[in-house]
């Protein structure tokens, strides 16, 4: 049994019931999962709704007058409710269902981007952002004749805010950033951005993959146009997320798939839109995640957002002290734990983040090694890559010293 | 599955050749070169042959990666610095075998130091570490009979 941890708000051993997946030997030893920015476990609550979904209610939604249709419809409908709860929306209606972060970045790259930039407009991303921030922005600039310029990383990980009031004019027209970095962990100013963004009259996209899994979030007070989310990183399953906008900004987009669910009335050469958010949905959607997400808000709720960021900076200060003292070893990223989430990106010596990913897993240590689909990041620090171990709500100290041991043996071999 | 232990993946052999690498320098006179990547990791190497007479008169690289990935790259250079394209491809041929778990070629004194990485069969997610330089050899190896090498 896994000691609880003096130090955290929560209940870890308990919580720890709640995940089925972490119960099992990999390798012959305990599994310490230690990959949670890339895919969190999903706790029971999360996969029996999933279970008794398929089982009794399963039927497609906003279609059918028949009684399965209507209990599929509603569990829908609340689960958009629930999450826009969550995130402090103003409106369910302002929660549009999509596959994930990438998907959410790329409905507004191709909605709202090619309705809305000139040749000679600029669109400010940062260095630090994930592909999916990226790449969309880039094809989107190839499209329309936009520009896109960037803000730099300091030695830290931190963004060079120094250089926004230069970076931003009125030729600014989007400025997309990421909330949380999940290559550094590093938690973004985006106030202070979000405010030098408004001043010259530009939306804002948080690209908050990483925000919204560790902080309370209220989608209001932040103050951003745009929040993209996935589900499976919040305890959710996968092929769910969500694209927040503010009400008006999502009536004033065009459409981007056509199809079913998505209209109002349909005649041979044209048709009408259905009102948001079902104008972003067409075809059936994924009813299942959706209700698995809605599933997953409420259990991280009843856990509590400020507890978990509690339980999580805790535990990044403590495994940060103890990798500190094994010599060659070198994390990425802000050193204040305030500033950062429960992300460490590090290296070892001349151990190959890869090498050190086998080692560790041949000691049932899950963590990741690679560019983290940050190669801006990455050669921002003269890397090819770097491992990631990122700790979640059901993360121990005890596997942060398991790491720690884990790690002392790629020293015995790199050594 | 069971990972087998790491002594048969991280052999000295292989960390020798990963700290101290053969034959990593830039060809002034290469007469073919080929750049291949692994995307998902981020391995890279660049192979550069001077073939002579349908011979490998030298053969060097430059480029950056895992352990095993680096290892199989200066090893494989050792071995095919004087061989003809066939007997080249063959070598490739006898690496990809034991790749994929084939013990007679791990007993085979002809492959050199390349043996040391038999181990790497039994962790598949790191096969394709070790087969990056032999893809690149293959390409090269193709570009030349097409005349392409020039």
């Amino acid at each position: 049994m896994l000691q609880a941890d003096d130090m955290s708000p929560l209940d870890v051993t308990a919580l720890r019931r709640d995940f089925p997946a972490l119960h099992q030997e990999v390798n012959g030893k305990q599994l310490v999962y230690l990959d949670n920015a890339a895919t969190s476990q999903k706790p029971r609550a999360v996969l029996d709704v999933l279970s008794s979904y398929y089982q009794q209610d399963n039927a497609n939604v906003h279609r059918g007058i028949h009684e399965l249709s209507r209990r599929a419809t509603v569990a829908y409908e609340e689960a958009r409710e629930k999450v826009a709860r969550f995130i402090g929306a103003a409106d369910p209606a302002e929660v549009v269902w999509t596959r994930g972060t990438t998907e959410s970045i790329n409905l507004v790259a191709n909605t709202w981007g090619p309705a809305s930039l000139q040749a000679g407009d600029e669109i400010l991303l940062s260095v630090m952002e994930h592909h999916s921030n990226l790449v969309p922005w880039q094809i989107l600039a190839r499209r329309t004749g936009a520009r896109l310029r960037f803000i730099e990383l300091d030695d830290d990980g931190k963004l060079v805010l120094d250089d926004l009031p230069a970076l931003v004019s009125d030729r600014t027209r989007l400025v997309a950033v990421s909330h949380v970095s999940n290559a550094l962990g590093t938690i973004n100013p985006v106030k202070e951005i979000i405010a030098a963004a408004k001043r010259v009259g530009a939306l804002v996209l948080l690209d908050g993959a990483q925000g919204v899994v560790h902080t309370k979030l209220d989608v209001q007070d932040v103050g951003a146009d745009f929040y993209a989310f996935s589900g499976h990183k919040m305890c959710g399953p996968t092929g769910i997320g969500v694209l927040w906008a503010r009400r008006e900004l999502l009536e004033a987009m065009p459409p981007w798939q056509g199809g079913g669910d998505m209209i109002e009335f349909v005649d041979r050469d044209m048709s009408t839109w259905a009102e948001v958010p079902h104008k972003f949905e067409a075809g059936t959607p994924n009813i299942a995640g959706a209700i698995g997400l809605g599933a997953a808000v409420d259990y991280l709720a009843s856990v509590g957002m400020d507890a978990i960021a509690a339980h999580e900076r805790e535990l990044v200060r403590y495994a940060m002290e103890r990798m500190d003292r094994i010599p060659g070893l070198r994390i990425y990223g802000p050193r204040d734990p305030a500033e950062r989430s429960a992300v460490l990106s590090f290296t070892l010596g001349d151990a190959h983040p890869h090498d050190i990913s086998t080692i560790l897993d041949s000691e049932g240590i899950a963590v990741r090694a690679g560019h983290h689909c940050a190669q801006l990041v990455m050669k921002r620090f003269g890397l090819a890559a770097t491992a990631r171990a990122s700790f979640y709500l059901y993360n121990t100290r005890a596997e942060a010293d398991r790491l720690v041991e884990g790690l002392e043996t790629v020293r015995s071999i790199f050594g | 599955m069971e990972t087998p232990p790491l002594t048969s993946l991280y052999q000295q052999l292989i960390l020798e050749h990963y700290r101290n690498p053969r034959n990593k320098s830039e060809l002034p006179d290469k007469t073919v070169e080929i750049h291949m990547r692994n995307p998902t990791c981020g391995d890279e190497i660049r192979l550069q042959l001077r073939v002579e007479d349908g011979r490998i008169a030298d053969a060097r690289f430059v480029g950056q990666g895992c352990s095993i990935s680096q290892a199989a790259v200066s090893m494989m250079t050792q071995l095919i610095r004087g061989r003809s394209l066939d007997e080249a491809d063959g070598v490739a041929e006898r690496f990809k075998a034991m790749m994929h778990g084939d013990p007679d070629v791990a007993k085979d004194k002809g492959m050199g130091d390349l043996r040391a990485l038999a181990g790497v069969s039994r962790f598949p997610v790191r096969v394709k570490c070790a087969l990056l330089g032999f893809d690149a050899l293959q390409e090269a190896l193709k570009k030349t009979a097409e005349g392409g090498g020039h």
